[in-house]
């Protein structure tokens, strides 16, 4: 079991995740290019600039209105992509594959890290819940996605620190970490790949056509 | 839940229509709009929803109505646009009547949520592509699809007959020229530096306003002209009800009469869609980049001639005055700096709103919403309390917005929260502002 998710699971994982990305990435720009006005209207200056003050905390009116919001919602992100690159038992599995090193977290940050993907992702849960205006739109499909996201890195904690039996944890954790991967360019994860663009595309029409901030 | 008041509301543009509705005929129109016509946008924008419902912040009705769930921007693209792509089109003729309501009537397009979301999702686009799916299935308002018709068959959004056209100028000219003898409204004058154009309201309703421009161009010696042929109106009501096709007509018919005309400049009344339509949802679907010719809003002439000196200002408003900044010139155009450059140049006491510039609440009457006619007017206003509540804090006794519909709403506020204000465009102040030339004191 253990050769099998270590071996081919994570190589279908991670080309169903990269391949399924580059298609949809193909087939926006086809369709894009249906739309007669969308790509000559995408700027690069305006783009930038919108993504800058979307991506810089407490820089737009929203974020301002929903400071907790934001500050869970940004290290959530930043620790969800940081810490699988970059913890050592990853670093570890590169090197001993591919023969490529490179810098690792302290252990003890990576924890955190992890835990900090956890919690931010049951506060979402949480405000799913308790915010009427979530809760209206929030069917079963978000709940599972939220699962999908928490459960790789709860698991890989678990196994990290050894609470339950370290093996068929570990198994667990691939298990979650390739759902996880393959589950990305075909759900609403798939944000991940459309932000950069999204933004850039409404900043863009902010900017260098209706001449106002989008932020 | 959706108001029920609301949900009752007798529309036989809606009500008759969708009794003429089949299920195959449902399905076709919303797989060809959601598979043919739209592409890019829709379909990312369905995907990369989260549905968190941090736009829900950003809309006047939701904010109105006691920040009832249902109001919220990401609820109305729920109850619209997700089911009938997760239907597959299988939709019932109900389902389309509420769709209409939703996207007709609670909201104005004003485009502030999709300020508001995180991944710029632009949210009012999705609710213009649910009128797309209203209008080709027949079912919409039955005032604002009379204003559609009116620009099918005569090119201008009022039923204005080419004669009551010129009649219409004419008057105005003579009336201006009481107070600035030898007053003209040159009409197709070829190679003028400005083509001033209009929407239909003004000739029909409030003329008044083609005389203060005309007294202006004079004043500031602009060589100028209106054409006195189609084309002549800016307006366009088929752009909000969906009717993409007469929208494409008309925004066409407008800049082929100002390309005849070989004009520098196209210089537009104190009107939000009419820019809209005609810098860019226009060109958008003629598949320009953007207009053949500059289209200059208003607010922009006024600064240039009083900026440059060509306009001077002699006496000030003295009362409190506040201001509405109009979604389409505002988040569309970013005018909120030379507006209040204006407004201050004309008014002692100024009173700004909060919040203001491109965060301003939407006046709830622009978008089509106030043209779905007086059926909905108790609809509308429970929509924009917070509006009245703005204009209240600032203790101001004039309104100053330089858009027709925001003028209309804003006046439906005044008389219904009981505000005691009331409004004015920026032409009624300037003429009461500026300074007149020596030859307009001499006895006529």
């Amino acid at each position: 079991m253990y050769e099998f998710v270590r071996g081919p699971l994570v190589w279908i994982a991670f080309i169903v995740f990269v391949g399924g990305s580059i298609l949809k990435l193909f087939w926006m720009y086809l369709e894009a290019r249906r739309e007669k006005s969308v790509l000559p209207t995408l700027s690069f200056k305006y783009g930038l600039r919108s993504l800058i003050h979307w991506m810089i905390p407490l820089s737009s009116r929203n974020q301002r209105l929903h400071p907790v919001v934001t500050l869970v919602s940004y290290l959530f992100h930043v620790c969800l992509l940081v810490t699988p690159l970059f913890i050592l038992g990853h670093a570890v599995l590169w090197e001993e594959s591919w023969g490529i090193s490179w810098w690792s977290l302290p252990d003890d940050l990576a924890d955190v890290m992890t835990l900090m993907v956890v919690f931010g992702g049951l506060f979402f849960v949480f405000r799913r819940i308790i915010a009427p205006e979530v809760r209206n739109v929030t069917t079963w499909r978000d709940y599972l996605m939220l699962l999908v996201v928490i459960a790789p890195f709860l698991t890989g904690y678990l196994a990290h620190q050894q609470l339950l039996p370290y093996k068929p944890m570990l198994i667990i954790h691939i298990i979650t970490g390739a759902l996880w991967l393959i589950a990305i360019p075909f759900t609403w994860l798939s944000h991940m790949l459309w932000f950069v663009f999204t933004r850039a595309y409404m900043g863009s029409e902010f900017g260098a056509v209706r001449k106002a901030r989008d932020w | 839940m959706a108001d029920l008041a609301d949900a009752q509301v007798v529309d036989p543009g809606v009500d008759d229509q969708i009794k003429k509705l089949t299920p195959e005929r449902i399905q076709r129109t919303i797989q060809r709009v959601i598979k043919q016509e739209s592409a890019a946008r829709l379909k990312v924008y369905l995907q990369t929803c989260v549905h968190c419902g941090l736009c829900a912040e950003a809309c006047h009705t939701y904010l109105s109505r006691d920040r009832d769930p249902d109001y919220a921007p990401v609820a109305k693209v729920k109850d619209t646009l997700w089911e009938m792509v997760k239907r597959k089109g299988r939709v019932s003729p109900e389902f389309i009547k509420n769709a209409a309501r939703i996207a007709f009537t609670e909201c104005g397009a004003c485009r502030r949520c999709s300020m508001y979301c995180p991944f710029g999702i632009d949210i009012a686009y999705l609710m213009m592509t649910v009128r797309r799916i209203c209008a080709l299935l027949g079912v919409v308002p039955q005032y604002l699809q009379d204003t559609v018709n009116s620009h099918a068959s005569t090119l201008n959004q009022m039923w204005v007959q080419q004669d009551d056209w010129i009649d219409a100028l004419i008057w105005q000219e003579e009336d201006a020229a009481d107070d600035l003898p030898g007053l003209r409204i040159p009409l197709d004058k070829e190679g003028a530096d400005v083509m001033y154009s209009v929407i239909a309201p003004e000739p029909k309703i409030l003329a008044q306003l083609i005389a203060n421009m005309a007294t202006i161009f004079n004043v500031a010696g602009v060589n100028w002209t209106m054409p006195s042929l189609d084309g002549w109106d800016n307006s366009n009501m088929a752009m909000y009800s969906g009717d993409f096709e007469v929208m494409g007509r008309v925004e066409r018919a407008h800049w082929e009469r100002a390309m005849q005309l070989k004009v520098k400049r196209v210089v537009m009344g104190e009107c939000g869609h009419a820019y809209r339509g005609a810098v860019y949802d226009g060109p958008k679907w003629l598949g320009w980049k953007e207009p053949p010719i500059p289209m200059v809003h208003a607010v922009e002439y006024y600064y240039e001639l009083m900026k440059s000196g060509r306009i001077k200002i002699k006496q000030k408003i003295k009362e409190p005055v506040t201001v509405q900044d109009p979604c389409n010139i505002i988040r569309g155009r970013g005018l909120h700096d030379k507006l209040r450059w204006i407004i201050n140049e004309l008014c002692e006491d100024f009173r700004d709103v909060d919040p203001r510039f491109e965060h301003n609440y939407c006046c709830a009457a622009g978008g089509g919403v106030i043209n779905c006619g007086p059926n909905w007017k108790p609809s509308r206003m429970k929509s924009i309390r917070v509006k009245a509540e703005q204009f209240e804090r600032t203790g101001a006794k004039l309104i100053i917005t330089p858009c027709h519909n925001c003028h209309s709403g804003i006046e439906d506020i005044i008389g219904t929260y009981k505000l005691g204000m009331h409004v004015s465009f920026i032409n009624e102040l300037l003429i009461k502002c500026m300074e007149m030339p020596e030859a307009a004191k001499e006895p006529a």
